[in-house]
């Protein structure tokens, strides 16, 4: 074989196979992470589940790992993180999404160019500064109205988390919305509607996909958060509907735990892997809804 | 169907259009009700903490008495995890970013790697905490460290700095990539001479925005045991005499401000809530700074570049 | 490679046998068999998605940057008679001696100066003075020196669309390239423009051997010396400019330049 004469040396060839070799290996990080959360809330959990029947784990209705009688049903602590959650979300969902319409159909190109980075900073809170504000301004305001309401409550933590989940919603749906093509939109405006009209009649159900992904994304962060309800929610788990109460959540019962001295291989310290594994699995399918929905999103544009 | 009377029309679109109105200013007033939220939050923190803001809170370290305690600890340890985050995380996520833009190949391989990055986006960060825990605290015994923390943290930020630099990169026309091949450039070549200069800025911003989360981040630095309590600082990483630098502190104990802040809140004394405000609006002007930082990144950026 | 035609010798300087070429399953060059004579204007015209584009961007393997793209058969390289498109050659190679110029101009965000150095760069050149002298003899056969030399170290953004195409054609040149691709270099430009770089292509046929897809016959007619026209991914005729614009040999070609399709 003849050369063309500008032979590259050895050395780069070297060098150019031994940078894409790197970049590979940081591409699979993502991939050794998800093992290794995977392996450790499995293997953490092996020896709790061996104390602990998996039967009892999701029937009891008691949690108790720290008493000397200890009992281990997770259903208060999930009782805890669906309340919570569902406090925000009615208020960060019709917010945000109302918001949404707004920025995407009545709001002037440069008031919405102001407001969204703005609306974004919301999330960009550190969430223990919504805790302090949660317990130490929302619900003493609330207390106002309701003077039986303790000073640990799961109303005002999930007010506050849904404050903070507004921008996820907010701006996912609106870039979903302002992502239906214009003729659409000019279809309805044809026959005489109103923006109102449009955008619940054209612009919402051609958005529809990526709205609930937002929607998705933004229930798959209250389930997580963390400080939010260990602050302002307390840390008793309580198996009640009420989000007047005070209740603990999953996340907050493994600060909980975190923030004492249990020694490595007791079962009260194995129990915050088993709660995790709970939480991971929760959240891993809210997060496999979300994909499959944006994937029939981006097939429809 | 009885054709509707002119009258009957216009009665319709007066209906119509009261809706519309009412709807806009509906949604005029939820999103001021949002700013307005931000608003008292910020106020809320002010009032309560400013009095408490003063040289000696930032030079002091924890302490019994409310009036003395201060967070220096705290500070110090915040900008050193994030040393470590930064260090580790950056690297990577660019790394990462520009195989999956620039190398990868279509295949199955590359979408679980997708797959996997989207997916940890979505993880609540106390299972990263969890995670670190097992993994770096017990199997590589780095204990409740500085390293640990920094790392925990790192690796909670990688997505986010990869899909910056994804989409970064995904700006940039595949006419300048054919035009440096064109000349006899090799990929490595496209990609440092003119994918990355021309995506530093949404890479930049990532990166920005992504340390901003990282530094306000308490529970997964709970879960991997840091103190609550530190009244020392780690060995300073420089010093004058040979070797100049020092790695010593990476093992070291440590606290971070949204700890010290959690620590306060959960007294049950009002003088400690106090210091909590105070630590609280440090915490807030650090991470709203950077936010307003990454935001100016962005504009510049886009009016330096125009393809 | 030298072939005798009558009187005078003609050297060619590359050559295609039986070149088939794939995007994944769709087939879009069939057996093209041409030869590209040294230091000359080669048109190649044709209706649009003919081929023509698809076979310029063989030469310089600019292909190779996409998945499931494939090639067959040969396209040689003389006086070295290698087959540039074979995978045992590496496509940086061939690009360090093949150039392109595209479609749209393309500059890099940075200044003009090192727009043009880029290609030295990176052949490891780095020393200023030598950079210098190419950049000016660059810009010079590319007539833009004139209107740039005071302003060398400013962005390559602010010039004007003809004058941003006449420096990609400078970058191009300062790799002294054997062999220069220009793929409808022209249709992003005004008529002013265009008649600059028409002007610079004819110059250049001199130092260097030219190939050029464009879709405009008037230009091919002005520009080359030969023109290949190719239909559906064949080569249908290939001769002397005059000839194919005043007594085309086949058919079809006749209908193309009378403008009866395409």
């Amino acid at each position: 074989m003849k050369s063309l004469g500008y032979k590259r040396s050895t050395t780069q060839y070297i060098r150019e196979w031994c940078i894409e070799l790197f970049l590979l290996a940081s591409a699979s990080a993502a991939i050794f992470v998800t093992l290794a959360i995977v392996f450790i809330l499995i293997s953490e959990s092996i020896p709790f589940f061996k104390e602990v029947s998996i039967l009892i784990f999701l029937s009891d209705t008691q949690w108790t790992p720290l008493f000397a009688n200890p009992r281990y049903g997770i259903l208060p602590l999930l009782m805890g993180t669906l309340v919570t959650t569902g406090v925000a979300l009615s208020l960060a969902i019709p917010v945000g999404t109302i918001s949404a319409i707004y920025l995407s159909e009545y709001a002037p190109a440069r008031l919405r160019e102001t407001v969204k980075p703005i609306l974004e900073l919301l999330a960009a809170v550190p969430t223990v500064v919504y805790g302090y504000f949660a317990l130490l301004f929302v619900t003493p305001l609330l207390q106002k109205f309701f003077p039986s309401l303790p000073g640990f409550n799961m109303l005002s933590a999930g007010l506050v988390m849904g404050v903070m989940i507004i921008p996820y919603i907010s701006s996912l749906s609106e870039d979903a919305m302002r992502a239906v093509p214009m003729h659409m939109r000019e279809g309805a405006y044809a026959m005489g509607s109103t923006k109102f009209q449009t955008a619940i009649n054209v612009v919402m159900p051609g958005a529809l996909s990526g709205i609930t992904a937002a929607y998705i994304l933004g229930i798959s962060r209250a389930i997580g958060e963390t400080m939010v309800v260990a602050i302002a929610a307390g840390m008793q788990p309580n198996f009640t509907i009420n989000p007047a109460e005070s209740a603990a959540t999953i996340t907050a019962f493994i600060v909980q735990v975190s923030l004492g001295d249990l020694p490595h291989d007791s079962i009260g310290y194995q129990s915050i892997f088993a709660a995790g594994s709970v939480l991971l699995v929760i959240t891993f399918s809210f997060n496999i809804l979300g994909f499959l929905v944006k994937k029939k999103f981006r097939q429809r544009y | 169907m009885d054709q509707l009377s002119k009258e009957q029309i216009k009665k319709l679109i007066r209906s119509h259009k009261l809706k519309d109105n009412i709807f806009e200013i509906l949604g005029l007033i939820l999103l001021l009700c949002s700013l307005l939220v931000l608003l008292a939050l910020i106020i809320d923190l002010s009032t309560d903490g400013a009095a408490r803001i003063s040289k000696s809170f930032l030079t002091n370290f924890p302490s019994r008495f409310p009036d003395k305690a201060g967070i220096l600890s705290a500070w110090v340890g915040s900008t050193l995890v994030m040393f470590v985050t930064a260090a580790s995380a950056i690297p990577i996520g660019i790394a990462a970013g520009v195989y999956l833009e620039e190398y990868a190949k279509k295949n199955l391989f590359t979408a679980i790697i997708e797959i996997n990055i989207t997916n940890l986006a979505g993880v609540p960060s106390i299972i990263f905490g969890l995670m670190a825990l097992g993994i770096f605290v017990y199997k590589f015994n780095f204990g409740p460290s500085i390293l640990t923390a920094g790392l925990t943290l790192g690796l909670l930020i990688l997505p986010i700095i990869i899909t910056a630099t994804r989409e970064a990169i995904r700006t940039i026309p595949s006419a300048i990539r054919e035009a440096a091949m064109a000349v006899g450039a090799t990929k490595w070549q496209t990609v440092k001479h003119h994918v990355l200069p021309y995506s530093t800025g949404g890479i930049l911003t990532g990166i920005v925005i992504s340390l901003s989360r990282a530094i306000g981040e308490t529970a997964p630095v709970i879960t991997i045991g840091a103190l609550t309590f530190i009244a020392f600082l780690p060995n300073a990483p420089i010093s004058t005499e040979a070797p100049f630098i020092h790695f010593d502190w990476i093992f070291s104990p440590f606290t971070v401000m949204p700890i010290q802040m959690f620590n306060w809140v959960s007294r049950p004394q009002q003088e400690f809530h106090v210091n909590a405000a105070a630590a609280g609006m440090i915490l807030l002007l650090m991470t709203l700074s950077m936010n307003a930082i990454a935001i100016y990144l962005r504009i510049y950026f886009r009016k330096k570049i125009k393809w | 490679m030298v072939i005798q035609n009558g009187k005078t010798d003609i050297k060619i300087k590359a050559e295609s046998k039986n070149l088939n070429f794939y995007y994944g399953t769709h087939h879009a060059l069939k057996d093209i068999n041409l030869k590209i004579i040294d230091k000359s204007v080669t048109a190649l015209i044709g209706p649009s998605g003919c081929g023509k584009t698809t076979f310029l961007r063989c030469f310089n393997r600019m292909h190779d940057l996409y998945v499931g793209n494939k090639y067959d058969g040969s396209l040689l390289l003389y006086p070295e008679n290698i087959n540039i498109i074979s995978s045992s050659i590496d496509p940086i190679e061939v690009r360090m001696r093949i150039g392109m110029v595209f479609q749209k101009p393309n500059p890099f965000p940075k200044s003009i100066f090192e727009n043009v150095a880029y290609g030295l760069r990176v052949r490891g050149v780095n020393r200023r003075s030598q950079l210098e002298d190419k950049v000016e003899e660059s810009l010079r056969k590319a007539a833009l020196w004139d209107e740039v030399k005071d302003r060398l170290h400013g962005l390559a953004f602010n010039l004007s669309g003809g004058q941003l195409q006449r420096l990609c054609i400078a970058r191009a040149l300062a790799n002294d390239p054997e062999i220069l691709l220009f793929d409808e270099p022209t249709s992003a430009l005004d008529p002013i423009a265009t008649a600059k770089v028409e002007e610079l292509v004819t110059e250049l046929k001199n130092t260097v051997t030219i190939i050029i897809v464009t879709h405009n016959m008037q230009q091919a007619g002005r520009v080359s010396d030969h023109t290949a026209f190719m239909y559906m991914g064949e080569l249908i005729e290939f001769d002397r400019t005059e000839k194919i614009f005043t007594t085309p040999g086949k058919k079809l070609t006749e209908e193309y330049i009378t403008g009866r399709f395409g």
